[in-house]
């Protein structure tokens, strides 16, 4: 009953969804007030229900209720409460849902939270945002429904599969979503914008917060999906550029394009129909990545018609999302005259640069992940495009994007100094000559791009903070108020240094990475391994009981000279049910190095297979990825997006002279 | 087919942990096993969603590894040891494609799409400040009265 229950209250959602994508559209070219408003409470009501749907499924789950097919197939009763919540998006019909109760939650808080946008501004992004909806909740109500029943009721369920239970793939796709949907907000306000034929600094002022807090959210995202694949699959490896990879790392590309350009359209009205461009693309990506991974395209493009219904809906609905948007922008972006001039060395010019080289990355990932499926729709060569593809494509974009994120931010706007701003970074030069000279130095037949690469990162990282320090102007005025500077320091400057850092640390932890020391082979109980000075003693394997497996769990002595260094236990688990076996990594990480040890199967003669790594600085690869994210949210937390609220205060002197540099 | 091949990857997969390389495929030299795993991880397991043969634990990959393995050890060179390979798996096993027809735009795509970018931006910012009018030059009478606020403020 309950089930049925969320069932109606999706239909009804859609049809709600399908009120507020037509009724203030309507409201705001004839311009009727009521009409108008009714954007708002249709958007609060659409949340409203989509998230009775969400509860009732999740309830479904909690209770184990195996009439519900979807239950079914993805739970068991023996699961852990933990893996039975987050088992509801481990599946296609679940995250789906999660998928439009994402968006729901975006169209209600823009509802919510936007008492001081003008009327018809915001019903347009609202009818939007229901046009978004409608194709969704039509999508899962159509092909992919959670709330199915089956009969006879099965006595118990097939399970979650054992390698996604697991707290960092737990969160992975919420934040993914997150995402994704978050961008729908971006593309809602170009869309309305173009209908309007008006883009201002206002608008841009809206557009930001949205689109950095939707690129928080997928960083996080990617972070925590490329730290459960290192843990997860037992050899360290953290990216594949695999499809599904590349389908987030698209949005994320572009959307990093976007928040930059949204600061020169806030700052200098210019490059306005290029950021609606970019909202509409990166929004666009964050459909096709959602669809590239639920549709099975990517094994082959003719496991399209295994359920060719899903396959027609969702070209239908990319058509539409994308072609309309392309069509109107296509009919619209011409009128929109930008302001603002500038010369090609400068802010915009940088951030201009920084779109190019983006833009371009974005494509070649584009063109890495589809020309596969590309050749073979065409009945051309079946070829494979992997990591070497995008190494010898995508790593060498990447420099001109890492050389000018040190330089630009020390650009004035509208007209640069170049000279200036180099000798300003001497310092950061000298930083990366010394680095790569003493690599060079230390190590003998080291990889040569990977040494380069350390530099990069460490060019960047002194570059960004040379830029703090004259911001604060450090060693050139007292600590003290170089202190009172840094802490009065625009949120979103500090937040630009910050997530600008992170870029670096992760350069600087993926180009460490060719450094690694690798230990495989079969080890007896009590035998010794030595790896990267550190020596390694199998002392036992026993059998451990987990709630719904069985493991062996190794038992490794990690010293170093006389010392101690750790315990470890890496485990063989066995999943009954699914008659499937996973590896658990265990993995002793720290700021230095991470000793990554696995076991695999005993061999004839009862040794066990064990893998093991030294890691240089591994963990620096998401803890940048962390800092990018933490830089977003102090921008985000910036005075000046609670619009209305910055000009009304008065600002403190010193913040004035920090802010006007 | 590729479906049953999928299939038959899972069915042999779901055995064994997620462990690559098996400790005995090693080489004794361990100069050939260095080559032989730089070597592996430009070849793709068939069966396998974009894994290379270094990390999957498909049956396929093991073959393809020993097959490699093999070839190395009989004094081929990395050219010829993948060309062997390829003989026997095809293209499909690449993960870096060969520049052939098929391919151009793949390869040179990227730089296509840098220049176009790089082309439209210039022409846009060239454009642009072309289009921008001049700001309008003070008049006599707006130069006098400025003149005056500067002075009074300087007494």
């Amino acid at each position: 009953m309950i089930t049925e229950f969320g069932h109606f209250a999706l239909i009804l959602a859609l049809c709600v969804a399908i009120v507020q994508s037509s009724v203030p559209l309507i409201g705001a070219a004839r311009g009727r007030a009521a009409w108008m408003e009714v954007g708002r409470s249709a958007a609060l009501v659409q949340f409203l229900l989509v998230a009775v749907a969400m509860g009732v499924l999740m309830h479904a789950y909690i209770v184990s209720d195996f009439s519900v097919i979807n239950v079914a197939q993805n739970s068991h009763t023996d699961k852990p409460l933990f893996y039975k919540i987050t088992g509801v998006w481990g599946n296609h019909e679940g995250s789906m849902l999660l998928w439009a109760f994402m968006l729901a939650l975006c169209s209600a808080a823009v509802a919510a939270f936007s008492g001081n946008l003008p009327a018809d501004l915001r019903a347009r992004v609202l009818a939007v945002q229901g046009m978004i909806a409608v194709g969704f909740l039509a999508f899962i109500l159509a092909t992919s429904n959670p709330f199915l029943r089956t009969w006879p009721v099965p006595s118990n369920g097939n399970g979650l599969n054992p390698v996604l239970q697991d707290p960092g793939l737990a969160f992975h796709p919420p934040f993914l979503y997150l995402g994704y949907v978050g961008f729908s907000v971006a593309f809602s306000f170009s869309v309305a914008a173009l209908i309007e034929g008006r883009v201002d600094a206002a608008w841009g002022r809206w557009v930001r917060p949205w689109s950095l807090a939707s690129w928080c959210a997928l960083t996080v995202g990617i972070a925590l999906g490329s730290w459960w694949a290192y843990y997860t699959l037992g050899w360290g490896g953290w990216w594949f550029w695999d499809p599904v990879e590349n389908a987030s790392l698209m949005p994320w590309i572009v959307g990093t394009a976007l928040i930059h350009s949204a600061i020169v359209v806030e700052r200098r009205e210019t490059l306005k129909s290029w950021t609606i461009l970019l909202a509409i693309v990166t929004f666009s990506l964050s459909l096709v990545g959602t669809f590239l991974v639920r549709s099975g395209v990517l094994s082959s493009v003719h496991a399209f018609a295994v359920d060719p219904r899903r396959g027609a809906f969702i070209l239908g609905l990319l058509v539409i999302a994308i072609g309309g948007s392309l069509s109107l922008y296509a009919a619209r972006a011409p009128a929109l005259k930008g302001g603002g001039i500038f010369a090609p060395i400068s802010r915009e010019g940088a951030l201009l640069l920084n779109n190019v080289l983006l833009a371009t990355c974005a494509a070649t990932v584009f063109l890495g992940t589809l020309y596969p499926l590309f050749l073979d729709a065409i009945h051309g060569p079946k070829i494979s495009v992997g990591a070497p593809f995008f190494n010898q494509t995508f790593v060498p974009l990447m420099v001109p994007v890492l050389v000018a994120m040190a330089v630009g931010p020390m650009l004035a706007w509208k007209r640069g100094d170049l000279g200036a701003a180099m000798q300003r970074l001497w310092m950061a030069f000298a930083a990366a000559a010394v680095v790569v000279l003493g690599m060079f130095y230390v190590t003998t037949g080291a990889p040569v791009l990977a040494i380069l690469g350390l530099g990069l990162g460490v060019w960047t990282a002194c570059g960004v903070l040379t830029e703090w320090a004259d911001r604060v102007r450090l060693f050139r005025v007292p600590l003290r108020q170089s202190w009172h500077r840094a802490v009065h320091l625009p949120r979103a400057a500090f937040g630009m240094t910050l997530g600008h850092l992170g870029i670096a640390i992760t350069v600087i932890g993926i180009s460490a990475q060719p450094f690694q020391q690798e230990f495989l082979g079969y080890m007896k109980l009590g035998d010794q391994a030595a790896l990267a000075g550190y020596q390694l003693r199998l002392d036992k394997v026993e059998r451990v009981q987990g709630p719904n497996f069985v493991a062996d769990e190794a038992t490794i002595l990690v010293t170093r000279g006389t010392q101690t260094v750790a315990v470890q236990h890496p485990q063989r688990r066995y999943f009954q049910l699914q008659d499937q076996t996973t590896g658990v990594t265990s993995i002793r990480s720290g700021l230095d190095a991470d000793l990554y040890l696995a076991i695999g199967d005993p061999n004839e003669d009862g040794a066990w297979t064990i893998r093991a790594y030294w890691k240089p600085i591994v963990s620096w690869i998401w803890l940048g990825g962390l800092v990018m994210a933490a830089g977003g949210a102090v921008s985000l937390s910036d005075r000046r997006w609670r619009v209305g609220v910055a000009h009304k205060l008065r600002r403190p002197r010193g913040l004035q002279i920090a802010a006007g540099e | 087919m590729r479906t049953l091949l999928l299939a038959l990857a899972m069915l042999v997969g779901l055995g064994l942990p997620a462990l690559a390389v098996d400790p005995y495929e090693q080489l004794a030299d361990p100069v050939l096993e260095a080559r032989a795993r730089e070597l592996s991880t430009g070849l793709r397991c068939l069966v396998c969603q974009n894994e290379t043969i270094d990390e999957s634990n498909a049956g396929l990959a093991h073959d393809i590894r020993t097959l490699l393995r093999e070839r190395l050890v009989a004094g081929d060179s990395d050219a010829q040891a993948v060309k062997a390979i390829v003989d026997r798996y095809g293209e499909f096993v690449l993960l870096r494609p060969r520049l052939h027809p098929a391919t151009l735009m793949l390869w040179f795509g990227p730089g296509l799409v840098l220049l176009l970018a790089a082309g439209g931006a210039m022409a846009w910012l060239r454009q642009h400040r072309r289009e921008a009018r001049p700001p309008i030059p003070l008049s006599d009478d707006e130069r006098r009265s400025l003149q005056t606020l500067l002075e009074e403020k300087q007494s």
